[in-house]
């Protein structure tokens, strides 16, 4: 045997595949055919599809987009955006999600009515003798705004663009400064820099972690509970979990079905990362140099020596 | 000749014709570090001036000040009679806002040692970004133009090419491809051939010597002598961040008047 180790290995995890197997199958209290029953129940699957899938697409278009924005504040020359942008990742880092979504689904316990306009408008008109001076452009009922679903997202969102503002600066930072030189010899605006040449290469290194936040965001929309969100994947199943006694097996209905989210996310990841590894990869490198030798053979192989 | 005292003008040398770039008693300091200390230099249209010197005597600094990628402390680059980064009224001069400095760099080609293409974008895409995003050319107009000009570079079968797929000397000619594709008047680089193997080296050159052929105004800073003695209409040495001396190329190279000429070009020839 040339690898003893290996067979060795295989051997123990053989055993303990069989042990896990044996619990699966011989453990009444899994009650499998009860839990593949009630987990495609519509309740569910709404809860999936609007707190778990829906919440996870809003959060983290919001997210990124905000991130991108802090991450530029950040970079920015202007000391006051510095300031800003390093204030807003300080809070939103430092506060759990679990809290900051109890607090985003009690903020109308401050405001019944949520307004825009001249701040202080009352104070400013009695110092002018004006009673009850009141400049407010337009404003709502919190009731009508901060659903469960608006509150969660705002909660979730505002906390992922503070770790997306880090690893939007991260990637900016990692793209070379020749790159920046470059294209200002060449004319372009720092706007145009940015959009055209400095995201795009920074996205090769934006991506992958991205790509965790958004399994991690998946995951995290179990924490809607804090708002009180319901209509969410997890809350639907420990629901009937709870109504039928039959805990166990809805849980790892959950398990299952986070399982299936996140391999489906893994598969997007996996295309995103070769559309941005564009002009580094190893793969795409071969299959040009593939192509252009094909073609070199068709036409007089002009290697490019020649001035 | 040492350093040219020339008899300082006042303040209109955007008269004198066919002067392309002029630049007066130009002083950089990084920090506490004095990079420049004064540099003069006139190059005039059509001509080649290459840029010799030790490294860290300022040449590239000096170089890039022209196109304003570095700011300068004091004194005055003109460009085509366009004074650089800065606009004067008065006896004051005030910054330029980003903007007109990018219009001002885009009549200024650059080259730089490590090529700075745009990995994610292919050769053609290289030269095509510029004119397509700042002189907001046809999309038909603009491709046809790369196309011409990475023929004439010798690139005309790697137009799809991701810059990691070439090796340096091509990487190098896009990059004076996409220079050229903003229509400059003059054109700056910064030891084009340095990172380059050995044996790459002439293709690039080839390229440079074509360019100069046709007219261009280059400010070449090089460790070339041959290109220097072949091509270029002015030398130009430079050291610890003051021009020591200029002239023919060939009669420098022959026969120089300074020590510290004198003995770099022991070194190096």
């Amino acid at each position: 045997m040339r690898h003893p180790g290996r067979w060795v290995a295989v051997a123990v995890l053989a055993v303990l595949a069989a042990m896990f197997v044996h619990v699966l199958v011989t453990n009444d209290n899994f009650q499998w055919s009860f839990m593949v029953d009630h987990m495609f129940r519509p309740p569910v699957i709404e809860g999936l599809l609007r707190g778990t899938v829906t919440m996870t697409i809003c959060a983290m278009l919001l997210g990124v987009s905000l991130g991108i924005v802090v991450a530029i504040m950040r970079l920015s020359s202007n000391p006051i955006l510095r300031v800003v942008a390093w204030l807003y990742t300080w809070v939103f880092r430092a506060v759990p999600r679990l809290v900051l979504l109890a607090v985003f689904g009690n903020l109308g316990i401050l405001w019944s009515r949520i307004e825009f306009g001249v701040p202080f408008d009352t104070q400013i008109g009695q110092l002018f003798g004006i009673d009850n001076l009141q400049l407010r452009v337009f404003g709502f009922s919190s009731r009508d705004v901060l659903t469960g679903f608006v509150a969660g997202l705002l909660g979730l969102a505002l906390s992922e663009a503070a770790y997306m503002a880090e690893i939007v600066r991260a990637g900016i930072q990692s793209v070379d400064e020749g790159q920046t030189e470059a294209a200002s010899a060449l004319g372009m605006s720092r706007a145009q820099i940015l959009r055209r040449i400095v995201l795009p290469q920074a996205m090769r290194v934006i991506i992958p972690p991205t790509g965790n936040e958004t399994i991690a965001m998946l995951k995290d929309t179990s924490l809607l509970l804090a708002v009180p969100y319901s209509v969410e994947l997890f809350f639907q199943l420990d629901a009937v979990g709870k109504r039928t006694f039959q805990i166990f097996p809805m849980y790892v209905a959950a398990v299952l079905w986070y399982l299936f989210l996140t391999s489906i996310l893994l598969i997007g990841q996996y295309f995103l990362e070769r559309h941005f590894a564009k002009g580094y990869g190893r793969t795409e490198r071969a299959r040009l140099r593939l192509r252009s030798i094909t073609a070199e053979a068709g036409g007089g192989g002009g290697t490019g020596g020649d001035t | 000749m040492t350093g040219q005292p020339q008899a300082p003008q006042a303040d209109a040398p955007e008269a004198e014709s066919g002067l392309m770039v002029r630049a007066e008693q130009v002083h950089k300091s990084f920090g506490s570090l004095e990079v420049l200390k004064g540099v003069d230099l006139e190059v005039r249209s059509g001509e080649v001036c290459c840029l010799l010197g030790p490294s860290g005597s300022g040449k590239s600094t000096f170089l890039r000040c022209i196109n304003h990628l570095e700011k300068i402390n004091a004194g005055r680059i003109w460009v085509d009679g366009e004074l650089i980064g800065y606009r004067q009224r008065g006896d004051k001069l005030y910054e330029m806002r980003e903007k007109e400095v990018a219009a001002q760099r885009r009549a200024i080609g650059m080259v730089f040692q490590r090529f700075n293409l745009f990995p994610h974008k292919t050769a053609l895409d290289n030269v095509t970004e510029a004119p397509l995003l700042v002189r907001r050319e046809k999309r038909s107009e603009a491709r046809d133009r790369a196309v011409a000009l990475l023929e004439r570079v010798g690139l005309g079968d790697k137009l799809h090419n991701y810059p990691s797929q070439l090796s340096g000397g091509q990487q190098q000619r896009v990059a004076i491809a996409r220079a050229l594709a903003m229509r400059p008047k003059l054109m700056l680089f910064d030891e084009p051939t340095s990172a380059l193997d050995p044996e790459l080296v002439g293709e690039v050159l080839d390229v440079m010597k074509d360019l100069a052929r046709d007219g261009m105004t280059m400010i070449v800073v090089t460790h070339e002598i041959g290109f220097a003695r072949e091509v270029g209409d002015s030398l130009v040495f430079m050291d610890d961040g003051v021009v020591v001396e200029q002239g023919n190329p060939r009669e420098v190279i022959a026969n120089p008047q300074q020590d510290r000429t004198r003995s770099f070009l022991a070194k190096v020839l």
